[in-house]
């Protein structure tokens, strides 16, 4: 049972960052909206999980991602945060007793399941752009890019959860 | 001694996250340096064969279009060669022995962006086809970039569309020169800055390389001039220029290679250290 979880995520790991690379990183919709998936690897990592673990693993994603596309750290540095985040947006979304109700986020309700994504996606794609773009005199455009990309992979990442999930009998 | 023991047990995922959180930001700061950035690259062996293995695959899709480009070239360089013929008959050459200032080399575009702000290249050859850091790269419509990593088999290219990248330009009509940047707003735009205020400018005239520097010979195609303003201190003036190559659709590309560079920088820095 536990090299079943193993095993699907390290295949998850890498379908994700191949279907990032190879595939969403050449999907300029409008020119300038990018849709970043490959942290639904963060988003669904179990939540019983070691933390230390994913915050190591979020870091390996993320500097993949920036050998793949040339970007220094930025990947690695905005996958970290969320990582490290995440059991406190994990416990104002799904209350304070998330932990111990073996829950999981293709089963939750959907409104606390979207407040849980959006968060992470939006905290994600803020550091990412400020990194990026690394200049205050953008900050407009940081804002925009992030609120524009940030919609698109948060329903990427929302469609991705309901079709890959296992229907409750 | 305990105490401090179970501080780090107690805040282990605070302090890996400081450190992992650290080495990235510190990774972001130096790839905004040209130059700087040795480690986080997609010149290296891994990224470089799925990047070549995709362009397998997908270099089928624009083969009409590459075809056609390449026909249009040789057209252009048939002429050419007609036109030398004519001069060159009488005195017959061994080409071999000729010393050339510039070599071209051909590469294939693997990777390419342009909807970041700090845009960069892959390009399938490396250092064993003989290609170094600061060597300029173009199509035959015009300017592309600068090589700034290389690896054995691989190279990334600093995109003219990158806000470190700075181009020397010039006017085709009137000499006057400035910088190439980028303000990140349309890949098929640049700006052409620090051209003097009273330089004589048209909406349409042609801007090409300026040869100031070891890079770029002289005289090759940037684009046109979409329009032109005044900068705020109005000793300058600030042109939008339409650029002839379409950034988000290359394919084969030609790398600069200049057999004077390395005299030309031992000269400069010789000068320097007498200063």
């Amino acid at each position: 049972m536990l090299n079943n979880i193993v095993i699907l995520n390290v295949v998850r790991f890498i379908v994700l960052v191949l279907t990032q690379v190879l595939l969403l990183n050449h999907v300029d919709f409008l020119g300038y909206i990018n849709t970043y998936i490959y942290i639904l690897f963060i988003i669904v990592y179990p939540i019983t999980g070691n933390k230390s673990l994913l915050i190591f693993i979020s870091f390996l994603l993320g500097l993949t991602l920036d050998f793949f596309s040339d970007t220094g750290g930025i990947h690695a540095a905005a996958s970290v945060l969320i990582a490290y985040l995440r059991p406190a947006i994990l416990k104002y979304s799904f209350g304070i007793s998330y932990e111990y109700n073996t829950l999981k986020v293709s089963n939750a309700e959907f409104g606390q399941r979207i407040l849980y994504v959006v968060s992470m996606v939006f905290i994600h794609h803020l550091v990412l752009f400020s990194l990026e773009i690394f200049n205050v005199n953008h900050i407009l455009l940081i804002l925009k890019s992030t609120l524009f990309s940030g919609s698109f992979s948060t329903i990427l990442i929302l469609s991705a959860i309901t079709i890959f999930s296992k229907k409750p009998k | 001694m305990q105490q401090i023991l179970f501080f780090f047990i107690r805040n282990k995922n605070f302090l890996l996250f400081i450190l992992l959180f650290s080495i990235s930001v510190f990774l972001t700061i130096q790839s905004h340096s040209y130059h700087k950035n040795k480690f986080v690259n997609s010149s290296n062996y891994i990224t470089g064969s799925i990047y070549s293995l995709k362009n397998d695959i997908t270099g089928y899709f624009n083969l009409r279009k590459e075809n056609k480009l390449l026909v249009e070239e040789n057209v252009r360089l048939r002429k050419h060669l007609e036109a030398y013929k004519e001069i060159a008959f009488s005195q017959n050459v061994d080409t071999s022995s000729l010393n050339y200032k510039y070599k071209f080399v051909s590469a294939k575009v693997i990777n390419n962006s342009f909807s970041r702000t700090k845009n960069k290249l892959t390009l399938n050859k490396g250092s064993r086809d003989s290609l170094q850091l600061d060597m300029g790269v173009i199509t035959s419509k015009g300017v592309v970039g600068i090589i700034d990593n290389v690896s054995n088999k691989y190279s990334t290219v600093q995109s003219i569309l990158n806000t470190n990248s700075q181009v020397n330009a010039k006017l085709k009509n009137s000499k006057h020169f400035g910088s190439l940047v980028w303000n990140t707003e349309d890949p098929n735009t640049v700006q052409l800055i620090d051209i003097p205020r009273l330089t004589p400018v048209s909406i349409g005239d042609t801007i090409i390389t300026g040869g100031k520097s070891t890079i770029f010979p002289e005289g090759i195609l940037i684009g046109t001039v979409l329009d032109f303003s005044q900068t705020e201190d109005k000793n300058s003036l600030l042109l939008n220029i339409q650029l002839f190559n379409d950034m988000t659709n290359l394919e084969h590309v030609f790398i600069i290679k200049n057999n004077d560079a390395l005299e030309i920088k031992n000269l400069e820095n010789s000068i320097e250290n007498v200063e």
